[in-house]
């Protein structure tokens, strides 16, 4: 009796609230952005190989299919893709690192302080960009400048759910336990494609992190947390 | 750039042949008459001034980057708009507004948070709410720490993780096989021990989706894998 209520009910958790999880971290989160270039699927930042650096990744305009769809895929020209570093513990970008697309190549600029933070960016042209070739699923192209790496292309997406099981979830009570146990489930990301921006910064160019936020809010107690850059990634469309 | 290449050779030179009868400033004056490419002069077939042609790199080519770019989406922590906006226009409106002026979405997330365990609870006859989890936030505090917070924190310095169940280490970072979806789900359902719906006793299994990392691997940098064929 119990077990079955709840069966029923996971119909209806099913729809209101699992439909909301869609398919990616933000892989097509809002209407306004899905299916454009400016759609961010995935943001990761972690320590690099060398420990002294920290690696951030943007990846957009997931999934893609394997084949025709990943290799026509491209990075906009309008489309200016941004790493946004908070230093301070103010959740304002003190630094941030831009890349935009002119012709084959991904020009990157930063990490800088911008001219004005906020949801308008300007790029300081007085600066000189750093520019790697864009990749190919055949054509692996780095570029290493004072210090920091860069690439840009496709890549296999490396978010991993099972989203068809959530499909089965979400059109009520068709998959009343909830998710399958490992083995059964399947990744429906396995086999698909994003197109990738991946910049590894050594964090002398980072400034000194803050605070860690959890520990300045009073969820943690001092030192329970190491003191932590905030970062986010936008996209922004030229006017 | 081709200096560089004859500095090559003259230290393969030296090694080779003189080995330690070599020394740096011999490669002067030898070397310099053979460069066109970093002379400051447009010769040979240069299309430009030590650029284009057959021996020197390409031209830069003049690029615009001015105008103003205005945001579009945005992402910090994974999910968050995904699961805590209740509306397209909620959802449109989050990514259109800064990081660090979110406090006025908490509300919407709370609800959110309650309205999912409202609707499972109404199925059953029961009032079911969110439960404090295991990070020991009640529902207040995780939708605010979610919409006013939501960046990733990343430390410069030890493991950069999104949660490591095994060293108890969260909020550093997010690594490319962090299973975010697991950590996500069991922070929303699994109330403090993290286990409230996980499948067991009668419940649903909604702390985790059954997947995780796979065959994927990660390797060097760029540190994703190449493109699926």
């Amino acid at each position: 009796m119990k077990k079955t209520k709840l069966f029923a009910a996971i119909g209806g958790i099913g729809i209101a609230v699992l439909s909301v999880f869609l398919i990616a971290a933000d892989h097509v989160d809002a209407p306004s952005v899905a299916g454009q270039a400016s759609d961010i699927a995935d943001f990761y930042a972690f320590q690099g190989d060398d420990p002294s650096n920290t690696v951030l990744i943007a990846t957009t305009q997931g999934p893609l299919m394997p084949g025709e769809q990943t290799n026509t895929a491209a990075f906009d020209e309008d489309v200016m893709i941004e790493f946004n570093i908070d230093n301070t513990g103010d959740f304002i970008e003190d630094l941030v690192i831009q890349a935009v697309r002119r012709g084959d190549s991904m020009y990157f600029f930063g990490p800088y302080m911008k001219a004005a933070a906020g949801l308008t960016s300007t790029i300081d042209t007085q600066q000189t960009p750093s520019v790697v070739k864009i990749s190919t699923s055949d054509d692996l192209e780095i570029t290493i400048e004072n210090g920091i790496k860069f690439y840009a292309g496709p890549r296999r997406d490396a978010f991993f759910f099972d989203f068809e099981r959530f499909n089965m979830v979400a059109s009520g009570a068709v998959a009343p336990e909830g998710f399958l146990p490992p083995g059964e489930a399947t990744d429906f990301f396995e086999n698909l494609n994003v197109l990738a921006l991946v910049v590894e910064v050594p964090n002398s160019l980072l400034g000194t992190a803050p605070e860690h936020i959890a520990v300045t809010a009073g969820l943690f107690p001092p030192g329970a947390l190491p003191n932590s850059y905030n970062m986010w990634v936008a996209t922004k469309r030229k006017q | 750039m081709k200096i560089y290449k004859f500095n090559i050779l003259v230290v393969a030179v030296c090694a080779s042949l003189f080995l330690v009868a070599c020394g740096d400033d011999d490669d002067n004056g030898n070397v310099i008459d053979l460069v066109t490419c970093e002379d400051g002069v447009k010769n040979g077939d240069e299309e430009g001034i030590d650029c284009g042609g057959t021996e020197c790199e390409p031209c830069a080519v003049a690029v615009d980057f001015s105008g103003n770019w205005v945001q579009e989406d945005v992402m910090g922590r994974p999910g968050i708009n995904t699961v805590f906006g209740a509306t397209n226009e909620i959802k449109n409106s989050y990514n259109v507004t800064a990081t660090s002026d979110r406090a006025s979405f908490q509300q919407g997330f709370q609800d959110q948070l309650e309205l999912y365990h409202d609707v499972y609870g109404d199925a059953l006859g029961v009032d079911i709410d969110y439960e404090t989890n295991i990070l020991g936030l009640d529902a207040a505090t995780f939708t605010t720490v979610l919409a006013n917070f939501d960046a990733l924190q990343v430390s410069p310095t030890g493991q950069t993780v999104y949660y490591d169940g095994d060293t108890g280490v969260a909020l550093t970072g997010r690594g490319i096989p962090d299973d975010v979806i697991d950590v996500s789900l069991t922070l929303m359902f699994g109330g403090m021990n993290g286990d409230r719906f996980d499948g067991n006793n009668g419940t649903p299994q909604l702390t985790s989706d059954g997947v995780d990392f796979g065959d994927r691997i990660v390797g060097a940098f760029p540190y994703l894998e190449a493109p699926n064929q």
